[in-house]
């Protein structure tokens, strides 16, 4: 619709408003809404009660059983909190925590930093920025599975590509350098990845802050003399501080959730270095099939991410409201 | 604001040629991997695996033949009794002694993506464009509730919402059927859909409806003729940010589906040769699987910041 029909339109409303006596208008505009409004939101409901809140409620029913999904005639039996007592003695469950602690806080801190010097030289607006941001977005919209995949292939410890060039600029020997075999390396593997992956995503949410930043600010510093690095420290930082806090709590939940990824990169392993959550939990339900203690640890999982949710939606709220 | 008063805070020529070097200096760098699963998808499979890594070679579409055919060894006789090579894969897959003995599976499973990652767009964005609209025009009772409600489902493990939804489609007879995941991955969506598609149509002034209503419309009829053009560009981007989720997803895929239903993520890392990977087959369906996605980038590069926060920060 164009700007001359709509403003007509305008027109025309507002006349008619003024025209109509209220409570026909009223009669004409609410006719029906509430019906509406349901047979409109009913549907996705439906839908989320079915595939999420259904199973959710099943898997919670299942924690306190000992079923196991790869023996469906079996009695099952009700074991009460104790799936949950022995997660919380497990040690492999613990080295899992650690190995996604690893993982999430590095990733965080590496893509935040890279992220926010990426948003901070391109809002420097060099000629062809525009054209470069697109080229920088282009991982973090690709298939983290299919990707991930070939990256096993660079990681490869004399023919991939990865080896061959840390070795050209160490000169260790391309051999030697077992990225996803040597236990001290894996982890490492997987961060860089990751980092690979999404730090345009940090960029991207550090840049439209670095932009909501009015220029009058910058133009009132610089009359005051404040130093290019005042003004990164005093401005800049805590301005765009709401977006940096919001893309750390993107990545921070899905890193925690992190599966695809690391699955295909090294599977947990070697041993269980980068057995990240979601690993242990598909090793106990779909190889060990141990269901009901899977579920039981989902059921932790869930809260834990949860948690981080409301916290999300709280920080949201305050990003909005500032 | 005037000329002079932007000057003061426009950066320097240097500090612009600085940051520019820098900045394409990591665009270069990021870009090295996919430049080399390009590279590899058109190496023959002893080019893929030499030392030092090859930068230029002779390119051949091996890979690419591969991934479409599977193949057997033959005795040099055998090779030699046929008739003569009808095609460039048919010569060079007798080169290596041996022949094509048919289509591989990677077809059939590109298929299943692009059923399974259109079936679940659509829908996604027909429900979430409904309830969307419901819940920016409508008072929903507990609204913000609700609305909070559809994006916790989002933030399930994936594996952890797996485990009784592979017992459930058990029970169904959904495992591994195309109709389960276009469920599952609808219902994923949704909640992108609904929190996006809530931005869109809050931007589209109420007055619109109100005045098509007054000159005649049902509410229906307004939301149809008013709402849904205005609110095109917010369902396209929309249906594209369901479409890519749908296209790369790998979780719910390598754990629910194993044959019939199976989508080309889970499949890519099975493809095999003789003795290991065939990384130029792999290369080939990976780069076949990106260029899609690689162009509905370029098309939202507008639209990417709304889509990746839920809509919560717009430009």
């Amino acid at each position: 619709m164009t700007d001359s029909q709509s403003s007509v339109l305008d027109r025309t409303a507002e006349r008619l408003a003024a025209a109509t006596p209220v409570p026909l208008a009223r009669k004409v505009r609410g006719l029906s809404d509430k019906g509406l409004a349901w047979l409109f939101i009913t549907p996705t409901m439906l839908l989320l009660l079915a595939i999420n809140i259904f199973p959710l409620i099943w898997a919670i029913y299942l924690s306190f059983t000992n079923y196991r999904a790869n023996r469906p005639n079996e009695i099952v039996k009700n074991v009460g909190l104790s799936n949950y007592q022995r997660i919380l003695g497990d040690q492999d469950i613990w080295i899992a925590m650690q190995a996604t602690a690893h993982f999430v806080f590095w990733t965080i801190a590496l893509q935040t930093l890279i992220g926010f010097t990426l948003a901070y030289l391109i809002d420097r607006k060099f000629r062809g920025h525009a054209f470069w941001t697109t080229v920088i977005l282009v991982p973090m919209m690709l298939s983290p599975a299919v990707v991930g995949n070939f990256w096993r292939f660079l990681y490869q410890p004399q023919i991939g590509l990865f080896a061959y060039a840390v070795s050209f600029f160490t000169g260790i020997s391309p051999t030697e350098i077992e990225m996803l075999s040597n236990v001290h390396l894996a982890p490492w593997a997987i961060i860089i990845v990751d980092t690979w992956m999404w730090t345009p995503y940090v960029m991207l949410i550090c840049l439209a802050g670095l932009r909501s930043i009015p220029d009058y600010i910058y133009e009132a510093a610089e009359v005051d003399r404040a130093s290019h690095w005042r003004q990164l420290w005093s401005i800049t930082l805590p301005m765009a501080l709401p977006f940096i806090m919001l893309a750390v709590l993107f990545r921070g939940i899905e890193n925690f959730k992190m599966f695809d990824m690391v699955n295909l990169l090294t599977g947990g392993g070697p041993g269980s270095t980068t057995e990240v959550a979601s690993i242990t939990l598909k090793r106990e339900a779909f190889e060990k099939w141990r269901t009901g203690y899977s579920s039981a640890f989902a059921i932790i999982l869930f809260v834990a991410v949860f948690g981080l949710a409301n916290i999300y939606v709280k920080v949201l709220n305050r990003v909005k409201n500032r | 604001m005037s000329a002079a008063a932007h000057s003061v805070v426009e950066p320097g020529l240097t500090s612009k040629r600085v940051a520019g070097a820098i900045v394409i200096l990591y665009a270069v760098i990021t870009m090295v991997p996919l430049f080399w699963i390009f590279a590899t998808s058109f190496k023959t499979p002893p080019d893929s695996i030499a030392y030092p890594p090859k930068i230029l070679f002779e390119p051949s579409i091996e890979g690419y033949c591969n991934l479409f055919t599977t193949r057997t060894r033959q005795t040099a006789e055998y090779i030699a009794s046929l008739p003569p090579a009808t095609s460039f894969c048919d010569e060079t897959t007798r080169k290596r002694n041996m022949v094509i003995a048919g289509q591989s599976n990677f077809l059939p499973r590109f298929v299943n993506s692009l059923i399974i990652a259109f079936g679940s767009t659509f829908c996604a964005v027909f429900l979430g464009t409904l309830a969307a609209y419901g819940f920016s025009r409508f008072k929903v009772p507990l609204a913000d509730d609700l609305l909070f409600f559809i994006l916790s489902t989002r933030m399930m493990p994936p594996i952890a919402v797996a485990i009784p939804i592979y017992l459930m489609y058990r029970e169904l007879g959904l495992s591994d059927t195309a109709l389960g995941m276009i469920l599952l991955y609808t219902a994923v969506n949704v909640s992108l859909a609904v929190w996006l598609l809530k931005g869109f149509i809050d931007e589209i002034p109420r007055e619109y409806e109100e005045a098509a209503m007054i000159d005649g419309y049902t509410r229906m009829g307004a939301f149809f003729k008013v709402v849904l053009p205005q609110a095109t560009t917010g369902i396209a981007a929309t249906a594209i940010f369901c479409l890519i989720f749908a296209w790369n997803e790998y979780a719910f895929a390598a754990l629910l589906t194993s044959g019939t239903a199976q989508t080309a993520p889970p499949f890519i890392p099975t493809i095999i040769g003789e003795g290991g990977q065939d990384w130029p087959a792999v290369a080939a369906g990976t780069t076949i699987f990106l260029v899609p996605i690689l162009v509905f980038t370029i098309l939202l590069r507008k639209q990417l910041l709304r889509g990746i926060t839920f809509g919560a920060v717009r430009k």
